[in-house]
Parts: C-alpha cells; structure tokens; sequence
C-alpha cells in the first residue's frame, strides 16, 4: 500500500514493522511507531471527523493530548472504545477505528445538512425555544439527545482487567521532556527516590519532534543518554504511558498507566490499565506547553493545522501533511515548522506573520532560505473542499483587515498563536495561574503545595531555560525533600537557542469584516465555539467567564479546553474591554486527560467490590442448599429450602420445627465485644438505658443502647462473665458502629474509666439451638455443665465443653423458647455445628435461617433494631420504657424529656392482626379511614409482617401514632392496587406472653 | 486525599481514618439539669467555622485510637494533631 | 425581548447583533426592602417570587461571585420529590408542581426532563424501606412505584440486574415524574425574571457584615459600600455557617465536600436517574450525553469545593457493579461543592434569633430539586414575617424540641 505522505527517510517510525489498519472501513498502512493520526496523514486521509454541533467536516488539528477534532471509536464489541483521540492511540496491527459523529463516514456525513440551520443556533439557543407546546419537549430532548455524544458505549460487560498501586516517593517529576528529565536526572543524583511519569509511549517530550542539538549533538543522544543514566539509578522509577491526571491534598497524586493499550487485545492476566496513587514530598510539574490556534474565519477546515504538530508529524513520524504550505503565526515557533517542512520538500509558500515586525534568528533562517515573510499580514478567508485549497491573506492594522485580498494556493495551513503552558495540575493543586503580558500567557502564581513547576510549563519556552530550569526544580526539590543542598550537581547542556522574537497576542486575528459577518472563527473546535458566539454571550450579560464557557459550552468538550479556553478568555477581554487578569480563567479541574472508570475502580469490582463475610459454618449452609441474603457485608442463610418447598414452606417448616422439637441457628454474625477492666460495669451504666451494677457473675441482661438525641442506637444481651469482665452482644449489622461508639466515648470523654475494649465477632462461632428439646441435644454432646434449670436458669451463662470444643454456653433466646447458644472457637464452629446436627438428629433437628428467626422473635414481640426501629423511635416508643433507670444518667437520657420525646402520640409498638388469611405488606401505610382524599393522614407503618405457622394466621408488627391506647381499634393498610386490608390493634407479643417456654424442664 | 499524623503511628493516608467532628465539645457534666436549649446547643449547634477547626480524628484502621488535630477547612492544610484532653493550638478549646 | 422560535430566527437574520441582556447590570442602591444574599437559583427564585406573588419589587440579590456559581452550577440535576415524611414530601412535591411549568413561567427553557428516578434497593430491609416510602408518597399524592428486578431491567437494561452480583437488585422505587433539569439554566431563568419584575441582580458583591440594631437586622456591608434593608433573606448555600457567625449566632450545621463527575460524551444509554444508596452512587445521562454521576459527601468538613480521589474511587466502582458497560468509558470532570448539612437531613427555614434576618439554609444534598418550592415559601415567610404552613416544620426551634424531620433514608446519597 502507498502512503502518499510519507517521507522517505527519517523519523522515529520503525520502518521494518509494517502495520495495517482500518478507518471508516477502509484499509490503510503504517509502521510501528506511528499513531493512528500520523498513520492517517501519511495516507492523505483529511477528514477524520464531523463538528458536534454543525457537522462541519474535520480533520487533524495537533499530535498529542491537545487533539480537539480525530476522535474515534476503537474496536468493536465487548472491548470497544469510545471517543479515543487518534494522536494518542498507538498503531498496532488489525487496529479498527471509526470516526464518531459522523454516519456513514467522516468524508460524508449525512446529516452536514444540520449546518444549513447553524445561523438560528447561536449559544444556548435550546434555552430559548422547545418550550411550546409543552408536552412536545420529550420529542425534542430526544432530538437534541441524539446529536449529542461522540462515541458508543459498549454493550457488553469489560472483559479487561485493571489495577492500582499505591507509591511513595521524594520527588514526583511530571512530564519527561528537557524540564522533566533534567529535573528527575538531578533529584536522582541527590539521591531521592524519584518517579518521573510521561505519557508517550517515548520519553523526551518536546524532542521528539524536533531537530534541534544539545551540546553540539542531535538532541536524541542527549536523551539516550539521559534515559540511561536514569535507569542506573535503583532508586529511580520510569513510568511511560502514564498520565499523572489528578492532584489532589497533601501532594497525592494520580497516574494512570496505560499497559496493554498499544498492543492492542490483550488476553491473560495483565491488566489493561494501572493507576498508581503517588504521595510525594515533592512535586515537579514539567508538563509542557500546548500550542494555541489563531482564530479566524473558517480556520476549523481540514487541512489547517498546529505549526508544532506539523513539525512534529514531519520529524517524528516522517510524515508531511502538505506540500503546499503557508505557515500563519503570531510568534517565532512556527517558523520551525516552515523549515522543517521547507527541509522535508515541501513547498512553504508565505508565512503570514501577524506581527509587523517579526524579528529573530528563526524569521532570519526563514528569510535566508529564501520563504516569503508577508509581515502584518492576517488570514481573512480559507478556501475548502473537503481540505484547504487556498487561503486569503490581508494586510491588518492591529484591528481589521485592509486593502486587497491575496489568494494563496496551498494544501496546508500550519498556524501558531503562541504557546499555553499546561497548568491543569499547578491549578489543580491549588495554584492560581497569573497572566504575564510579556510572553502573552498564563503562567504559574505562588504555590500551596510541596511543588514548582519548570520549562515550558513554567512559561520557559527556549530549550536552555527549560534545561535549566529543570535541573535547578530536580535539585531543589531533592533538597526540599531532604536530599542533596538544591545546587545542581551537573553543568547544563550546551544548547544554541538563539534569541527568540516576543509573541504579540491576537486573541482573535484582524479581519476583514465583523466577527459576526464572515466565516465561522472556531476558539474552541470541539464544542463548535465561535468567536461570534462569545460576543453574542457577553452582550446578553454572561460576562463571567465561567458563565461564558457554561452558556457557549466553550471549553466543555472532551479536550476540556486544553487548546480553546484561553483564546475564549482573550476574546472575551477583548469584547469587553477588560484586561485577561480581570476576566481570569476557569478553574482546571481533574481529570487533566480523561480516565477510565474500570481503573479508577481496579480490582475492586465483582466480587471483590465489598468483602464477602462468612461464618466459619458457611459452607456447611451452603451445601445443605440454604438460600443466602446480605446483611452488611456478611452472607446468611435465608432459609434452607428442600426440594420442592417455596420459601414459605420452608419457612413454616423452620419455625414449627424449633417451636415443637428443636431447630439450630447460625448466630455467629451477631456482634461480640469483650469489655474488661475495674470500671467495665460503670461504663455499661452509661451506656446502656438500664442498670448493671448489680448484675451477679454469670447472668445475662438485655439492654438498649441510645444515641445522644435519644434513639435507639442498639440492643442485645450482655453477659457478666466476671467481675470486671462482660461480653456485650450487638446486633449484626450494628457490631462495628457500637464498637466505634464505646471506643470513642471511653477515649475522648470517660479516659478516665479503666475499661478495655476488644472485637472478638469473628473469634466466636455462634450455634444457637432452640426449642422444646434444645436441653436434651446439648446434653448429648456437652458433659461438664449442669443444663438443669435450677443450676444453669434463663438468662445465664456457663463454661464447658461441647463436641469437645471449650465453649460458652448462653441461655438466651430470641424465639421465646428454650434455649442455648453455644459460643466456641471459630476454628471449631463448623464441628460443632455437626456434632449439634447428629445429636439432634433423634428429635429431628432443623436448621434454620434468618427468615423462620424473624418470625420467631415477631411471634414473641421481639424489635429488631433498623427494622422495627429506624432512628426516630425511645425505648418508650418500643414499649419498654419501664426498662429506663431513672436512678442514673446515660447517653440520651436528657433527650427523653424534650418537648417532642413526651408527646402522647408518637408513634409506638403495637401488633397487627388481620381477620382474613392476608399477610400485611411490611412497609404498608397505616390510616384511620382508607377513603380520604389524599394527602391521606398517616399514623404509622407495618415494620414487620409474616405468616405464623405457630398460631396458624398473619402477624404483623407496627408502629403507630398513639398505639398503645388504640388496643383493639380497626385501622386500614391501603395497597398499591388500590385496595386496603383491615387491620385491629393488638398487643406486639403474640405467643406465650408470660414466657413459660423459654423455661420448660 | 489527606495526609493525616497519627500521633502514635504516623503519618497515613486517610482512608485509614474516621471524622469524627468538631472536638473540645463538653457534655454537660449534670445533664438533668440542663434546658432544652443548652441541650440542643450541646446536641446540633457547631462552629462549622471557614478556617481553623479543632477536630477529632480515629486512626480507625490502625490503632484505634482518637486524637484531635487542628486543620484549615479552606487549605486542608493540618497545623498539627494533638492527645485528647489537650488543649488546641493557640489555647482554643 | 421574549424567547421564542420566532426570537431565535429573527436574530439569527440580524447576525445576533440585538440580543438584549439577559438581566441588567446595575450597581446596589442605598437601600432596599428585601436584600436577598445569594445568587444561586434558591435566593434569585426567592427574589422572583416576593415580586411576583407579593408585589415586592425594591429587592437586590448580592452574589460575591457569577449568578449560579456555588451548588446550583456544581449539583447532579435531579429533580424529584419522593420523600419518607410528610413535612418534606410535602414541601418537595409543592416544588416539583412548580418544576412543571416553570419554563414557560420564566420563558426560559429549564430543559426540564421527566426521565423517571429509580432508587434501587439491594437488601431485604431496604425493600422494606422503599416499600413503607413508595406507600408514603402514594397516600401523599405523590407518584410512586413499586418495581420488581424484572421491572427495573425492562426499564433500564444496562443495568446488572444478576441475582449473583455482590448486593444484587432486589427492586426499585420509580417516580415517573422525577428526572434532570438543566441547573445553569435555573439560575439564570430566575435572574432573567426577576430583572424583569424590576429586581436588582448584582454579581460580584461580596456581603461581609451583617448590621444589626437592637435584635433587628438593618443592612448588609458589602464589598460594594454598605445596603441598607429592613428585610434580609440569606440564602448561601456552602457558606451558611459563615453568615450566621456574622449575625452572631450558630446553626446546626456542617458544611461537607460533595463531590460529582461526568464521563466524555457518549451517544444516548441511560434514559432515567439512577439511584443506589447501598452502593453510593447516583447517576443520569445529560441531553450532550455525558454520564453525570455523584457520590455521598466526603465525611469531614470542608469549604475547599474539592474533595477526596478515594471517594470517587469508591462510587466508580459502585457504577460499575451496576452498569458494567461503563468500565470503558472516561471520566473528563470532576467537581466538588459544599454542601451544608442538618442534623436530620432537612432544611432549615425562616425566622433566626436576629429579627427581619430569615435564612434558608441546610439543604444538604437535596437543595437543587427544591429550587422553585424553596423560593417561594422562603418569599412567603418574608413578606407575610410568618412561614407558610409547608415550611413550619422546617424551623430552627425543632433542634430543641426534638421534632427532627428523619430524612437521612430518603436523602440517602446525595443526589
């Protein structure tokens, strides 16, 4: 295959590895080396993409992250990528991209005819019409919704993988061109632990694309040499293809890797993509500079293009994007362009030089070689099919154009407005960028983080001063960091800058008719931004520059301003009347190029997203078929269906099982927490809304825990197992914010109390057997503890063995039955849990979920806190404000006697029962009268509701307002269908209130 | 992303700590005899202030222990971290 | 000039040479009888509704930076009104009955999208949560669906909807009349009408003194010379603590980083709000096509409008356990702003211990979707000097009574 573009000899290009790919369908050639986009101009593809707005055809605008136009869609299927952008994506072979936006391709898109209408499309014009007829807005949305957007989303999951790593270092060093080499060279030599992060695929940064000689010898043998010494040095980390995108406090920095991205798909185990989450002691910016785009009419046509791009596709990538050539600029930069084109063969035609009177050792190179200089000159027009044809040149005056037009023929337009150093991460670390009028740029203010920027980045833009720079920032910052005394220990390079002309700003170039009036003038390519649409912004009042850029969504695309944002800042000046300080810059904020979501999250994704919490019986449920429900991060058996059973059988199953016989729980979730010390009981006092002081070795007592506005926080039973030390039980999912709780008031308002706290949730494997025939199970297997009644009462515990295992034997329940819980070693959990299943084997022992323990304890009236409770409700509320001390003060206690705590008609616990066979729907509004008009006054909700196997109907619980008084009352629950259940008022506790169960012999 | 002095470990990231709000708040020491109002002071009211805040910070996934540190709620920047029960930098508190 | 199909051709024939200003630019007179602090869209609907709905036109609104510059430039754009208790539910669905037809109100297009809201529930108890809410605003008036996994994926089917995802979608809430609305647009929508009923809008004053004379307030030192108002309405949002220190008195609030972020533009794939507060993350596609998401607040206080990377770690990964076709898209923007937070989730509005002093104030995430409602009650409150029955409860005595308005489960993640 020919590329017509490319030359013959030179570049980076690896001309032995021949590559093919395909754009639009089409087949093309490159070399590894390339990039898509220099791939694309050495085979004379000019129109890569169409406008997001009028659908004005594109092509390639710069060579690297400052790319407003040559975005692609990459790959198809599950690994296709969006809105990539074609300088950046590194050529490999069977590479497959589509131009976005643009149908059926870029070179002919079908709906340019959407252009026609622009004129009635000024800034925000979607604001300012669609509002009549009303309900036609869903139609135009989804017009609207379907011009939008660049790319696709995949439609399949992410086969790739990603990762993270987290970094420390002394100096971080951004950027690996002249600054950031010199720079990470030097902290290197001072001995700091130095990363030095780039993002292409080469170091070297701006001398890649240049000619330009160090100490006497082409620029690549510096940095050859360079990258050497810098992979001698062990405590020096390279990372290429790594994007530092976000700084944030205290100097943290993230990078993202791109590892596998240039090879193309990538099966096995390596991931995609890597973040590397960077603390530095010291950061050194040396992240370039970007070139700016004159404004003027028509300058978005393919064909027109940065000067520094065009040297660096000639230079790099041996490509030459023109043959005929005018070169337009406002500064002595592009003249390089000129030459190198000039050097590569091509024809430069005139470079138009904005400036009257440009000066300089690169205009006198220009001159001796014999191209054309029209000084003062500006382009008013440019000629177009399918690629710029010719360009119309004028004299200016500093404000418009004048006298005749001069038609020049050319295939190439190789512009440069002078230079932007890149500040997203100066500003993003807090920085606030000034504008220098003597380099007509934003530069670096003062610092607020450990961090200094140097070279272009810096608004150096000679090669000297950026190694320099560099090497003074590497020093400085090692010594900052405590290495070295900040003198560079090498003598910087030799470099023949010469001496550059000033940059005269044009924010928009003088033309020959109003910016309203001639061709569109683009500040911003990517979002469609005129300069026309600017003025039409500040002359309806959006003068700030923040409401310029949300109302002409300049500086809003993909690029995020990178090469329009500060043209618009000095259009805008310009328009009115103020200074470029006054009208300021927009915050850069993160990302500075964008990240992919799959590596911001890197493993923790699937199952990885959150911990999976097993208890040591899991498998065991597993096996036995049990159905799993989250509870926080643990994982527990729902209910264990056998075959054929629904989960209501199965549950009416469970539960019957332990009211008749015996049925066995897996309690190991509930929070366990060790309190020791002399002042163990004193701290309970305070926490706990009952009393504890006198609760003998050996017994149990359940208590509610409150917060401080008098809710309650939590419950469960604790147990003293000695004088100063108790075993507190929490609820599962409460286990650790109680722990918190206790830990933060022992530590920061009662340091005084000698308490120690320990988790030991996962230390204990928790077997609770209950029912009828619990004593006659445990007896079989544990053989040291009295069971009796008499010697081993409700609410006690003892210390034995079972199965063998050391164990702590609690009799609580939270059935209503009797009842031991079996307390042993995780490590033995799982025997013991068998030993229990084979004991009980004889009285048909059943396990048991969460589900069947639910309808147990709602049986029994039993809360669960966060079901039965959700934060607005007193122990009063749940009806056991007869447990509250009055003798003592507590957290929250005060709180239980503000106005509204002491209101009659909070709501209160209270039982449902309904007279059909209908279970109320948990969640279920309750009212007085189902048929009044809405809003319908609500006193309260069903928390809990189920079918009870055990007393053969519905039980419900509720809270309602003013509950406890309205015993027998009908209520109604209305449904979603319309319809609505009655409801009486009943007492919470449905079965065997005087608790004779729990205590049968 | 903070970088925050555990007085006992060091210097972590701090995702490894948990916020736990303005600090030097004093129970009332008798708190049945407080009004509604000095309750709710006690209970909901905060300096919330831009600048300077004295605050209690949990080496939550360290050790566990609580300390208060003053920091800039504009800059982020940490003056220091300091024990519970001594006084803020500057004598605050 | 009013907005119209026939506006936008005419001046698209005239080059757009003859736009008028949206709102003039005007100077702060001496006095007024209202002076608003706070330009975001809650303090210019405020300005909006005392001219229009009580004839209160001498009122400046003072803004220290650009016209919607704080939460109502930086928030998720959700509109929507399904919440738990009756106090807010109430006050929520009387501003989403004001989103309806606000754009032809304020002639203005609001691009206000009734895209549906999902809340997606992944444990049993919050399907017991969502059940008792959905059951709550039906008997409230207010729409709200019950919907199974099966229902949820045949709305949305992106989503992972596979019983054997790490918290798997047990159901979903759906408000059909929830969704987005353009948020600059409401800042400047309200600005535009208020200047038109004669109200003073002023960018770049800075209020920093509150005058007081004997318990009343008097006027504002500003940044531009001292204003006189027998009436002061602050609304400032992120900054509420900082102007209730000025008057001298503090506010059961703190201020918190929030944080939110979009994805480069992709053509349309997301065409309702998704909601997850298990996982925290909520997420919505904008009419350019950027996937606009958030996360909950970052847990310490902050004024620094910027947040921490681990949080967005955090709620990307969550993204991804929900729709796992986004794991390839990008991240372009992130952004934080402040948001200030009650002890209960709910606002705070109406009188303060400084007479003819009235704040609105304590959003927390919720602030955007209230814009028109919060307005107009908080323009109620000012001219009559009493709240309007929907803002009662909402008043700064109910931290000492105990009548807090719960809403932590119905605000969840911020939104």
């Amino acid at each position: 295959m020919i590329e017509p573009n490319r030359l013959a000899a030179g570049g980076r290009i690896d001309r032995g590895r021949p590559l093919g790919f395909t754009f639009d369908g089409k087949s093309y050639a490159g070399f590894a080396g390339d990039t898509l986009a220099s791939a694309l101009l050495a085979n004379g593809v000019r129109p890569v993409a169409r406008s997001f707005k009028h659908h004005r055809p594109r092509g390639i605008v710069g060579s690297g992250v400052e790319e407003p136009n040559a975005l692609v869609q990459l790959g198809s299927g599950a690994r296709t990528l969006p809105n990539y952008l074609a300088t950046q994506v590194e050529l490999f072979d069977g590479l497959e991209a589509r131009s976005v936006n643009a149908w059926p391709s870029a070179a002919f898109d079908a709906r340019a005819l959407q252009g026609l209408l622009s004129r009635f499309m000024p800034p925000g014009f979607y604001y300012k019409t669609f509002t009549w007829p009303s309900w036609m807005w869903p139609f135009y949305e989804r017009q609207l919704r379907r011009a939008g957007g660049f790319g696709v989303a995949p439609s399949e999951p992410d086969p790739d993988r990603y990762d993270k790593t987290n970094s420390h270092c002394d100096v971080l060093v951004v950027g690996a061109g002249p600054a950031g080499l010199s720079a990470a060279l030097e902290a290197g030599r001072a001995g700091a632990r130095v990363i030095l992060v780039d993002e292409q695929q080469e170091m070297g940064g701006s001398l890649l694309g240049s000619r330009v000689k160090i100490d006497g010898a082409p620029a690549s043998s510096w940095l050859d040499s360079t990258l050497a010494q810098l992979r001698e040095m062990p405590e020096v980390r390279l990372l290429s293809r790594a994007t530092a995108f976000g700084y944030y406090d205290h100097n943290f920095v993230a990078a993202l890797e791109r590892v596998t991205d240039h090879l193309g798909p990538v099966e096995g185990p390596t991931p995609r993509q890597r973040i590397w989450r960077i603390r530095a002691r010291q950061v050194v910016l040396a992240a370039g500079a970007i070139e700016r785009p004159l404004v003027f009419p028509n300058n978005d046509r393919p064909g027109v293009m940065l000067a520094s791009a065009v040297s660096t596709y000639v230079n790099r990538y041996a490509v030459s994007p023109g043959r005929r050539v005018v070169v337009f600029t406002n500064n002595d930069s592009a003249y390089r362009a000129a030459l190198d084109l000039a050097d590569a063969g091509s024809e430069v035609v005139a470079v138009a030089d904005l400036r009257p009177d440009p000066k300089g050792r690169l205009v006198d190179e220009a001159r001796r070689r014999g191209i054309e200089l029209l000084a003062g000159h500006t382009v008013v027009e440019v000629k177009d099919r399918n690629g710029v044809e010719a360009v119309g040149l004028m004299q200016h005056d500093g404000t418009s154009a004048f006298g005749g037009t001069r038609w020049t023929e050319c295939d190439l337009l190789a512009m440069s407005g002078g230079w932007n150093p890149t500040l997203s991460l100066y500003s993003q670390s807090g920085g606030r960028p000034v504008f220098d009028e003597l380099r007509a740029c934003f530069v670096p203010g003062p610092s607020t983080q450990a961090e200094r920027s140097a070279g272009a980045c810096n608004g150096e833009f000679t090669l000297r001063g950026c190694l320099s720079q560099g090497h003074a920032a590497g020093a400085g910052a090692a010594a900052a960091a405590g290495f070295g005394d900040g003198r560079a220990a090498a003598a910087v390079p030799d470099v023949d800058d010469g001496k550059e002309g000033r940059t005269r700003a044009y924010w928009i170039a003088p033309g020959a008719k109003p910016v309203g009036r001639s061709g569109k003038s683009f500040v911003d390519f990517q979002t469609d931004t005129t300069a026309v649409d600017i003025s039409i912004a500040a002359r309806e009042g959006y003068e700030s520059i923040e409401h310029v850029k949300r109302y002409t969504t300049l500086g809003m695309g993909t690029d995020q301003g990178k090469l329009g944002a500060v043209n618009g800042v000095g259009a805008l000046a310009g328009m009115l009347g103020a200074s470029i300080p006054e009208v300021g810059t927009t915050t850069f904020r993160q990302p500075y190029s964008p990240v992919t979501y799959g590596a911001i999250a890197g493993r923790e994704v699937g199952e990885l997203f959150d911990p999976v919490r097993k208890t040591p019986m899991h498998e065991w449920h597993a096996e036995a078929g049990a159905e799993f429900e989250n509870v926080g991060q643990w994982k527990r058996p729902l209910y264990y269906p056998q075959p054929g059973e629904s989960m209501q059988d199965a549950v009416d199953r469970e539960c019957l099982a332990v009211r008749r016989s015996v049925g066995i729980l897996d309690a190991s979730t509930l929070g366990k927490i060790d309190v020791k010390g002399p002042d163990a009981a004193k701290l309970l006092n305070r926490v706990y809304v009952n009393g504890w002081t006198r609760l003998g070795v050996g017994r149990c007592r359940y208590g509610f825990m409150l917060g401080e506005d008098g809710m309650i926080l939590d419950d469960g039973v604790t147990a003293r197992l000695a004088e100063r030390h108790f075993l507190m039980h929490t609820t599962t999912s409460g286990a650790a914010s109680v722990m918190s709780w206790l830990e933060r008031w022992l530590q920061t308002e009662w340091p005084d109390l000698r308490v120690h706290l320990t988790s030991v949730t996962d230390h204990w494997a928790t077997v609770s057997i209950n029912g009828p025939n619990a004593r006659r199970v445990v007896a079989k297997i544990c053989h040291d503890v009295d069971l009796s009644n008499q010697t081993f009462p409700f609410m006690s515990v003892r210390h034995g063995e079972v199965a063998g295992a050391p164990a702590r034997i609690f009799r609580i329940s939270f059935a209503g039955e009797l009842s031991y819980e079996v307390n042993v070693d995780a490590n033995y959990g799982r025997r013991v849990w068998e030993a229990v299943v084979s004991a009980g084997e004889e009285f048909g022992v059943t396990p048991y979920g969460t589900e069947a323990m639910h309808v147990l304890r709602a049986e029994k009236g039993y809360v669960i806190v966060g079901q039965d409770t959700d934060g607005s409700n007193t122990p009063d509320d749940m009806g056991v404000g007869r447990m509250v001390s009055a003798r003592k003060d507590f957290l929250g206690k005060r709180s239980l006697t503000r106005p509204d705590t002491l209101r009659e008609d909070r709501k209160q616990l209270v039982g449902l029962l309904t007279d059909g066979g209908e279970v109320l729907p948990e969640g279920g509004q309750i009212v007085e009268d189902p048929s009044a008009r809405l809003p319908v006054p609500m006193l309260g909700h069903v928390t809990s509701s189920y079918y009870s196997a055990t007393l053969g109907r519905p039980i419900a619980l509720a809270v309602v307002k003013g509950g406890r008084a309205r015993e027998g009352e009908t209520l109604h629950v209305p449904l979603a269908d319309g319809r609505s259940i009655r409801a009486r008022v009943a007492s919470p506790v449905f079965y065997d209130p005087s608790g004779e169960r729990q205590n049968v012999e | 992303m903070l970088l925050i002095e555990c007085p006992w470990c060091g210097p972590r990231d701090e995702s490894e700590f948990a916020y736990g709000g303005e600090a030097h708040i004093v129970r009332p020491p008798d708190p049945a005899n407080v009004s509604d109002e000095e309750w709710a002071d006690y209970l909901f009211y905060r300096k919330n202030p831009l600048g300077d805040h004295q605050e209690q910070w949990q080496h939550a996934s360290g050790c566990r222990r609580w300390f208060n540190a003053q920091r800039d709620t504009l800059t982020y920047q940490i003056e220091r971290g300091y024990g519970i029960g001594e006084a803020a930098p500057g004598g605050e508190g | 000039m009013k907005y119209s199909l026939f506006s936008l051709v005419r001046n698209g024939l005239s080059h757009h040479e003859k736009w008028p200003r949206a709102w003039r630019k005007v100077e702060p007179k001496r006095e007024y009888d209202v002076v608003i602090v706070g330009g975001g869209g809650h303090g210019l609907a405020t300005a909006y509704y005392l001219a229009k709905e009580h004839g209160v036109t001498n009122v400046a609104v003072l803004e220290k930076g650009y016209l919607g510059g704080g939460n109502t430039g930086r928030n998720t754009e959700v509109v929507r009104s399904n919440y738990l208790w009756d106090e807010a539910a109430h006050l929520y669905e009387f501003s989403l009955k004001l989103w309806q037809d606000l754009s032809r109100d304020l002639n203005f297009n609001l691009m206000y999208s009734k895209r549906g809201v999902l809340s997606l529930g992944h444990s049993l108890q919050e399907m017991r949560d969502i059940a008792r809410r959905v059951n709550a605003n039906r008997l409230n008036g207010i729409d709200s669906e019950l919907l199974t996994p099966e229902q949820v994926k045949e709305l949305v089917p992106i989503l992972n909807t596979s019983p054997s995802a790490r918290y798997p979608i047990l159901g979903a809430s759906l408000q059909r009349r929830g969704g987005t609305a353009r948020h600059d647009a409401v800042a400047w929508g309200f600005a535009r009408a208020a200047d038109a009923r004669g109200v003073d809008v002023i960018q770049q004053c800075e209020v920093t003194g509150i005058r007081r004379e004997n318990g009343a307030v008097v006027g504002v030192d500003t940044t531009k010379g001292h204003v006189a108002a027998k009436k002061v309405g602050v609304v400032t949002a992120g900054s509420s603590g900082v102007l209730a220190e000025m008057a001298g008195f503090r506010l059961p609030i703190e201020s918190h980083p929030l944080q939110a972020w979009v994805t480069e533009p992709i053509k349309p794939v997301l065409d309702s709000v998704i909601m997850s507060n298990a996982v925290h993350a909520y997420v919505s596609q904008t009419d350019r096509g950027e996937l606009l998401a958030g996360a909950g607040i970052d847990s310490y206080l902050g004024y620094g409008q910027r947040g921490s990377f681990s949080v967005i770690e955090h709620a990307v990964a969550a993204l991804i356990e929900l729709f796992p076709i986004f794991s390839r898209l990008r991240m372009m923007r992130q952004w934080g702003g402040i948001v200030d937070t009650c002890p209960d989730a709910c606002p705070i509005i109406g009188e303060t211990p400084v007479r003819g002093l009235y704040f609105n104030c304590g959003w927390g995430t919720g602030g955007y979707k209230a814009t028109p409602g919060s307005g107009w009650v908080f323009a109620y409150t000012m001219a009559n000097e009493r709240p309007h029955e929907l803002n009662a409860p909402f008043s700064l005595d109910r931290f000492t009574t105990g009548h807090l308005i719960d809403e932590h489960g119905a605000a969840g993640v911020a939104h």
